[in-house]
């Protein structure tokens, strides 16, 4: 099949603004119902999942707020609630009620947060190469070797039980450094919110950003292959 | 807004329920029972629905389809394994099955429509208005080709299913209604052909489902076939009979099977009892709860596997469920309470009707869509993984399962040769790597203006609504033109054959109007005769001979008339007897008051 992938939510396909009522062309000032006529607007597409939520652009979001949110915009927009209202609206609804799950889904879990934030920032994070982190690259060799060693022995033998007990110290190790990992992209998350609370437009500021998000990059990229290398792990010895 | 009723549709058992004064009912039939056995006969005076037709499950096999449930949206090599189990014949046309009732085929949808029909035509009965808007439950772990069927199945019997709604999901609504409920909940619906757990969570209104997953072929039935195909190896090792080859016996066994296991749900031990044919005498044996429970305990542990891959979805130690939701006549069986209790550690819930809360869900999710209920809401999820093939034949998944719904995914696609003019999309549903793994649900070819490869772009929209399914829709970036898509379903009835069997069903209207009239007076009929033929024995004393013969007269006269066809003479039998045996009624009802009075003081009745 002839496909390749992009991200729904790309913000540079974006195409005009929504500034007019659809039914009663009276100008809507950003909220998702038209002030005048009280029908329900269609979310724009330049409209960023944080926009979507009435949040600002940042990387640390009480779960808590995020949730009330989703609830409050579920019932302005679910299709339940458009079942006698024109075709038009129904169909708005239904949109609107399909953005808001996927801003939701997305927001909800950090990592999917920050992808989608390296994503307005600056472009698409699924180019993000998969190759092992430098410092992890001798060890993550080894483990290979490991682990072709440990599939083609006898499991039940002395030596598959050792190759398995090595593999499984090894899955502990891999674990943590994904923690750690997590813990760096949690501090990278506090940095970036400050900075943009700053709000600062000088050119220190500015290669501050670009620092932040490469290694934010950086970090996630290392964090997805130590994922699959675990995934494999788990898979193999169970 | 006209009212919109809400049907558990369910393989042994369907229900139709409203909403009024704020709470869900169920209706009733004439039989002053709410639920309508899911089975339809086809008699030599037409199709008859529910309880008449049950009766013709060991009398006329053959012609009597039960557990239709379980061929919605399927072919034929689905259900491959278990044909034998079925005494009617299927066969396959266009990728849907088809049911063979005598001269002509059916489709699993038009069969559901003549029980959604039943239930239609119960609820106008019963508030006296047209009905033609409903909310139908499937299991949540239904596919999109499934619920396409069961939305066919309703507008093949005249309604405009407004919403298709997940069984477990319309049960918590059942349940948040009655105890406003917050907190996270399972409910685990173990019905007669399906299996579902659902994982919610309830605040203020808002049922968010976190995490569902289920068998769809795993009920009440897999446990009746396990007890019956006990039966028979006995039947066939202590009498040398081996009654497979007897549909009529099979249907015998099947339903013993049932009643010893329902029985057991209450005793601790049973006694079998089936007839043998060319006068074998009987089959007999007791079955204790706990040798049915070794025989079934596989297929209970079956429903576990998916409630912990549910758990593991919402993210969530079964510690952290607030209460658990029984649904279900399944869940009747002790060993399935005890099973979810040690899972879950702590008592299941099952206050409300396990048979009856699914539609009583459904009328409260009718309610919403009517406007009625304004404060609650069901944020569903999607059961299984959406996608598209790709190269090497492997699922690219576009929608995640349990992905909250309404959903959406795009994907952009453009060509690999010049001039090349078309893409074909495979569309996919389910867990596994490899498409051939999956369900296919449908394939379509993507019209592409022919230009240097690479350059077209067209982008696919994928929709699922908040009934589970998908619509397509593309369309091409350059020109921002967008394209209609044929979309052709791969276990669907199209479009067009959909619209020839509403057709059809008011064709065959008729008739079935006229066949449901004889069934109705024969039932009458049947009950006047057994009354009177009670009164007969008790008040013989009290009336003259001569009108005791003629009460005789017209008794026969009404049997005879019974056995016929025509629903207008048994009418007049019915009246002939209910006016000869007035003098009986009146002279019992004296008798009845005088011996009353009898023994109490005079003060007492002035």
């Amino acid at each position: 099949m002839d496909h390749q992938h992009t991200h729904s939510s790309n913000p540079r396909e974006l195409q005009m603004a929504r500034s007019m009522c659809w039914h009663c062309q009276s100008e809507v000032s950003g909220e998702y119902f038209c002030d005048r006529c009280v029908k329900v607007q269609p979310v724009s597409k330049e409209t960023d999942y944080f926009t979507c939520f009435g949040f600002p652009r940042r990387l640390t979001i009480d779960p808590g707020k995020l949730e009330a949110k989703f609830y409050e915009l579920s019932r302005a927009f679910h299709p339940d609630f458009y079942q006698n209202k024109s075709e038009t609206e129904q169909s708005i609804s239904f949109g609107n009620a399909a953005t808001l799950n996927s801003a939701y889904r997305t927001l909800r879990d950090p990592i999917q947060r920050v992808e989608y934030l390296l994503d307005l920032e600056a472009g698409s994070v699924k180019e993000i190469r998969n190759s092992p982190p430098a410092d992890l690259f001798e060890e993550i060799l080894e483990l290979q070797d490991t682990l072709d060693e440990y599939r083609a022995s006898d499991r039940a033998s002395d030596a598959g039980q050792q190759l398995r007990t090595t593999l499984q110290a090894e899955q502990q190790t891999l674990e943590e450094r994904k923690r750690d990992m997590e813990t760096q992209l949690q501090q990278l998350f506090t940095d970036w919110d400050l900075l943009q609370d700053r709000g600062e437009a000088t050119s220190q500021a500015r290669s501050e950003r670009d620092r932040l998000l490469k290694q934010m990059r950086e970090t996630l990229s290392n964090r997805t292959y130590v994922k699959s290398i675990i995934n494999d792990l788990v898979a193999t010895i169970g | 807004m006209a009212r919109i009723v809400g049907i558990d549709l369910g393989t042994t058992n369907s229900l139709v329920a409203y909403m009024e004064n704020g709470r869900p009912r169920v209706i009733p039939g004439r039989n002053e029972r709410a639920i309508v056995p899911s089975v339809v006969a086809m008699t030599d005076n037409g199709l008859i629905v529910g309880d008449a037709a049950k009766e013709h499950l060991t009398r006329n096999p053959e012609r009597t389809v039960y557990s239709v449930k379980r061929f919605m949206g399927k072919g034929l090599a689905d259900v491959q394994g278990e044909l034998a189990y079925f005494p009617y014949s299927l066969t396959e046309q266009g990728g849907v099955i088809r049911i063979k009732l005598g001269e002509k085929t059916y489709s699993p949808p038009q069969i559901s429509a003549m029980i959604l029909k039943e239930l239609k035509q119960r609820a106008e009965a019963h508030l006296g208005e047209s009905i033609t808007k409903a909310v139908i439950t499937v299991p949540a772990y239904f596919n999109d080709s499934q619920r396409q069927a069961t939305k066919d199945a309703g507008m093949i019997a005249g309604l405009e299913v407004l919403r298709i709604i997940n069984e477990p999901t319309a049960a918590s609504l059942a349940y948040g209604l009655q105890e406003k409920t917050q907190g996270t909940i399972a409910v685990y619906d173990f019905g007669g052909g399906t299996f579902d757990i659902s994982i919610l969570k309830l605040k203020n209104g808002i049922f968010e489902v976190l995490a569902t997953n289920g068998d769809t072929h795993l009920g009440g039935d897999d446990i009746d076939r396990r007890i019956a195909d006990l039966f028979l190896t006995e039947i066939r090792s202590r009498h040398g009979v081996d009654l497979s080859s007897h549909p009529d016996h099979m249907q015998t066994i099947r339903l013993e099977a049932e009643r010893a296991k329902i029985g057991l749900s209450d005793a601790l031990k049973i006694q079998v009892s089936i007839e043998l044919p060319d006068n074998k005498g009987h089959f007999t044996r007791e079955l204790t709860r706990d040798q049915l429970e070794s025989l079934i305990m596989e297929i209970i542990e079956r429903t576990l596997t998916p409630c912990r891959m549910a758990l593991k979805d919402a993210g969530l130690s079964p510690d952290a469920i607030d209460e658990v939701v029984l649904v279900g006549g399944s869940t009747r069986m002790p060993i399935v309470r005890q099973r979810v209790q040690e899972l879950f550690g702590k008592t299941p819930h099952c206050e409300i009707n396990p048979d009856e809360v699914v539609a009583l869900g459904a009328a409260v999710q009718a309610d919403i869509l009517s406007g009625g209920t304004t404060d609650m809401l069901l944020l569903d999820v999607t059961p299984l993984s959406l996608g598209i093939e790709t190269m090497g034949g492997v699922m690219s998944s576009l929608i995640r399962r349990n992905t909250t719904i309404p959903a959406s995914a795009k994907e952009m696609f453009t060509t690999y040769v010049d001039g090349q003019t078309g893409v074909d999309i495979h569309i996919l549903q389910g867990e596994r790597e490899l498409a051939k793994d999956n369900r296919s649900l449908a394939k379509f070819r993507l019209k592409v203006p022919p230009l240097p490869a690479g350059v077209p772009r067209i982008e696919v929209t994928f929709l699922i609504d908040a009934n589970g399914i998908l619509s397509v829709k593309a369309s091409d970036m350059r020109t921002g033109l967008s394209q209609s898509i044929e979309v052709k379903p791969s276990y669907g009835l199209s479009d067009h054959e959909v619209e020839q069997m509403i057709e059809d069903s008011f064709k065959f209207a008729k008739d079935d109007v006229n066949a449901r009239k004889l069934i109705e007076t024969r039932l009458d009929a049947g009950a006047l005769i057994t009354t009177t033929e009670k009164s007969l024995g008790d008040g013989l004393h009290l009336i003259a001979e001569e009108d005791v013969a003629a009460i005789r007269a017209a008794l026969s006269a009404l049997a005879t008339a019974q056995e016929g066809n025509d629903p207008r003479a048994i009418r007049a039998r019915i009246a002939d007897l209910e006016q000869s045996a007035q003098r009986l009624t009146v002279a019992m009802l004296n008798d009845s008051l005088k011996r009353g009075l009898q023994g109490k003081k005079v003060s007492d009745i002035t």
